[in-house]
């Protein structure tokens, strides 16, 4: 057991992967030889090789199409794309081929690949370095859709991402990648997908968040808590399949729901997370659920902190709906 | 040649096309693949059988009891040739055009019917249009309808029998209108770059449903295009069935040696339409299709074999009789399998089924059912 940042509890992750399961091999741009542009795949090729730890041409389709097809031939890669902003040239591959595979195939076929990809703002990079497209995959009939707050959760949902059978698409935070630190046991564990997890019990209101903002919603339930209000925090971890049963458990204990998400509000996650609530708990509900989340904007570089919804901005919403 | 496909050649790369049967019959020893009679006989077989369920699927289509064909008229030697060298432990991966190859291969006739109608016993259970099957077993990938997207598909196969250092290449089917796709620039760059075991066949057909190959490329062949890889390029007359099995023949030996892909460009000529969803009249004139109807790729195989005394008019009447048979007989139990089950439709999206595709079943199942079924 180590106290560890979430950069390494995920090299831990993709090292004992390879170790266990000749199968699994990592591919990406610049995974290679200097490890990662956050150096999360950093000494890999030096205990797996060049063959298993492959440093890529720069194409996106590329890496996720040949990803399709050699997980068809039978082993398992785990692709990374260097930023989430620029995963769009693999879109078709992952929505057209990758998630459909086994469906189109009568399940004569399996295309198990696991894609990781930092994800999220507040580490100024501009429009192309911090975008948070959850929405984009949640919305497609067959992914797994994954995102870790903290180091003990990345490398427990990414050996049991690389282990499901299914695609998974792996967000990283890549804002808390060295920031969250945490006890990490050394060996070989997994965190069940499809499991939320309510990292702060609480009374008044269910707050929903997952990836960087935890700690934003953590941090805006301690200030609460000065004021009276006592927040319920739940980390997703999966966002799809979600783990309905305790999101709706918690919103029938409190009446009151907020959730928080860096992606513009419109067709967000939150309008699904705030849909299934209502259809299944509305008169559990005592006020309106609210949601705090990025603007309906590019994202933008300068005003950042502004864009993204940060405590300042939770703790209204925790107190509004809890008083209203 | 005489179509626009053939005037495209002279630039300085690979220009020079590839050919073994001669007009007179006999065979250029040069690329001869040296095949026996009934190698040629097997294959001029399911040469015929293709061209055959063709017209018959064509025909059921427009009689509304199948919902889509996609054919292969005019298309066969590159499509069968291709395959016909291709070894038991390599993998296809097809564009949509293939079914005659997927038959040769071992994927069961009453399979394909069985996809044709859609129904219950249906490999991919009716969730892809007719012509959309999969035969893992014959090492035959998943259809898909976007072009192009195989390509990459294939590469990741050979370069994953690379990593786990098996005796197996891949080829991919793709037309002229998926050179312009990323996925063929991106496929040919990562095999290139990785000397993978790839055959890239390219079926060069004249037309991307309406769009003629100058509305493709500027370059005068597609062959030309495997220089920007640093791969060989190769053009060969995709209506000579041997010429097609010996250049296929070449490029897996070159893949197995280690030596990389291979980028063949077979020409030849879309004969029907895209599919039954197209009609050609309304883009195209009808003198290019008569002259490829004299270069027929069947015709040819047919009188090599009759002018060498292996085949006869009455061999030939056998064959036709003996397709239709078990053309009828297997369309006969497809169209009397029922539907796939309502259930079915949430299976395999997820290996177990989620608890929210659990609560869309228990919907759909209890729900009214839709008016008709159509098609």
């Amino acid at each position: 057991m180590a106290s560890i940042n979430m950069v390494q509890a995920i090299n831990d992750a993709l090292r004992i992967a390879m170790r266990s399961d000749q199968r699994v091999v990592v591919l990406g741009e610049d995974v290679g030889k200097v490890g990662g542009v956050f150096r999360v795949t950093a000494g890999l090729q030096d205990e797996f090789g060049e063959e298993r730890v492959i440093d890529t041409p720069l194409s996106e389709n590329g890496i996720v199409g040949s990803a399709v097809g050699m997980a068809l031939y039978g082993i398992v890669p785990v692709v990374e794309i260097q930023f989430a902003d620029f995963i769009w040239p693999a879109y078709d591959q992952i929505v057209n081929e990758l998630a459909k595979y086994r469906y189109r195939s009568g399940g004569e076929y399996s295309a198990k690949i696991v894609i990781r990809t930092p994800v999220g703002g507040g580490i100024r990079g501009g429009h192309y370095h911090s975008q948070h497209p959850e929405a984009q995959f949640i919305g497609v009939p067959g992914l797994k859709v994954v995102i870790p707050s903290n180091p003990y959760d990345a490398k427990g949902l990414l050996l049991a991402s690389i282990r499901d059978p299914d695609p998974v698409i792996f967000f990283e935070p890549k804002r808390v990648y060295r920031a969250a630190k945490g006890e990490v046991p050394d060996g070989d564990y997994t965190v069940p997908l499809e499991t939320a997890s309510v990292v702060r019990p609480g009374r008044h209101v269910t707050v929903l968040a997952y990836g960087a903002m935890l700690y934003e919603a953590l941090d805006a339930a301690t200030k609460a808590a000065e004021k009276g209000v006592d927040a319920e925090v739940i980390d997703l971890r999966t966002l799809w399949p979600l783990d309905i049963n305790t999101v709706i458990d918690s919103v029938k204990r409190t009446g009151r729901l907020v959730v928080v998400h860096e992606a513009p509000r419109t067709a967000g996650f939150g309008a699904e997370l705030v849909t299934l609530v209502c259809e299944r708990a509305l008169y559990h509900l005592e006020a309106a659920p609210v949601r705090v989340t990025g603007f309906d904007t590019p994202f933008p570089y300068t005003l950042e902190m502004e864009y993204l919804p940060l405590s300042h901005r939770i703790l209204p919403a925790i107190l509004s709906v809890v008083r209203s | 040649m005489s179509s626009e496909q053939s005037k495209r050649s002279g630039s300085s790369a690979p220009s020079a096309i590839v050919s073994v049967l001669r007009d007179d019959g006999t065979l250029d020893p040069a690329h001869d693949p040296g095949m026996s009679d009934d190698e040629v006989k097997f294959l001029y077989r399911h040469l015929v059988q293709t061209r055959q369920l063709d017209e018959r699927f064509v025909a059921l289509q427009r009689q509304g009891r199948i919902g889509f064909h996609v054919g292969s008229l005019g298309e066969e030697a590159a499509i069968l040739g291709s395959a016909f060298a291709m070894r038991k432990q390599d993998w296809l991966f097809p564009c949509y055009r293939e079914f005659g190859a997927a038959l040769m291969r071992g994927l069961p006739l009453q399979t394909l019917c069985d996809n044709m109608f859609g129904n219950a016993n249906d490999t991919v259970k009716g969730r892809q249009m007719p012509c959309h099957y999969t035969c893992k077993a014959v090492g035959w990938a998943s259809i898909s309808s976007p072009v192009g997207t195989q390509i990459t598909h294939a590469v990741g196969a050979a370069w994953a029998a690379k990593i786990r250092r098996d005796d197996a290449a891949s080829l991919v089917y793709f037309g002229d209108g998926a050179t312009s796709s990323s996925d063929f620039h991106s496929g040919l760059n990562f095999a290139g770059v990785f000397h993978l075991p790839v055959v890239f066949l390219c079926r060069n057909n004249g037309w991307a449903i309406s769009v003629p190959v100058e509305r493709q490329t500027a370059t005068h062949t597609f062959a030309e295009k495997a220089v920007a890889y640093g791969i060989p390029g190769v053009r060969v007359d995709g209506n000579d069935v041997f010429a097609v099995v010996s250049v296929t023949r070449r490029a897996i030996e070159r893949g197995m040696r280690g030596e990389g892909p291979t980028l063949i460009e077979a020409i030849t000529y879309r004969m029907g339409g895209h599919s039954t969803s197209d009609d050609p009249n309304r883009y195209r004139e009808s003198e290019a299709v008569q002259a490829w109807a004299a270069r027929d790729p069947i015709e040819r195989v047919r009188s090599y074999l009759v002018q060498r005394g292996a085949w006869s008019d009455a061999d030939d009447k056998a064959l036709r009789a003996d397709i239709d048979a078990r053309f009828r007989e297997a369309v006969a139990v497809a169209e009397k399998t029922p539907p796939p089950a309502l259930e079915s439709m949430f299976d395999d999206v997820y290996a177990k089924v989620p608890w929210h595709l659990a609560e869309q079943r228990a919907e759909l199942v209890a729900g009214p059912r839709a008016p008709s079924p159509h098609g």
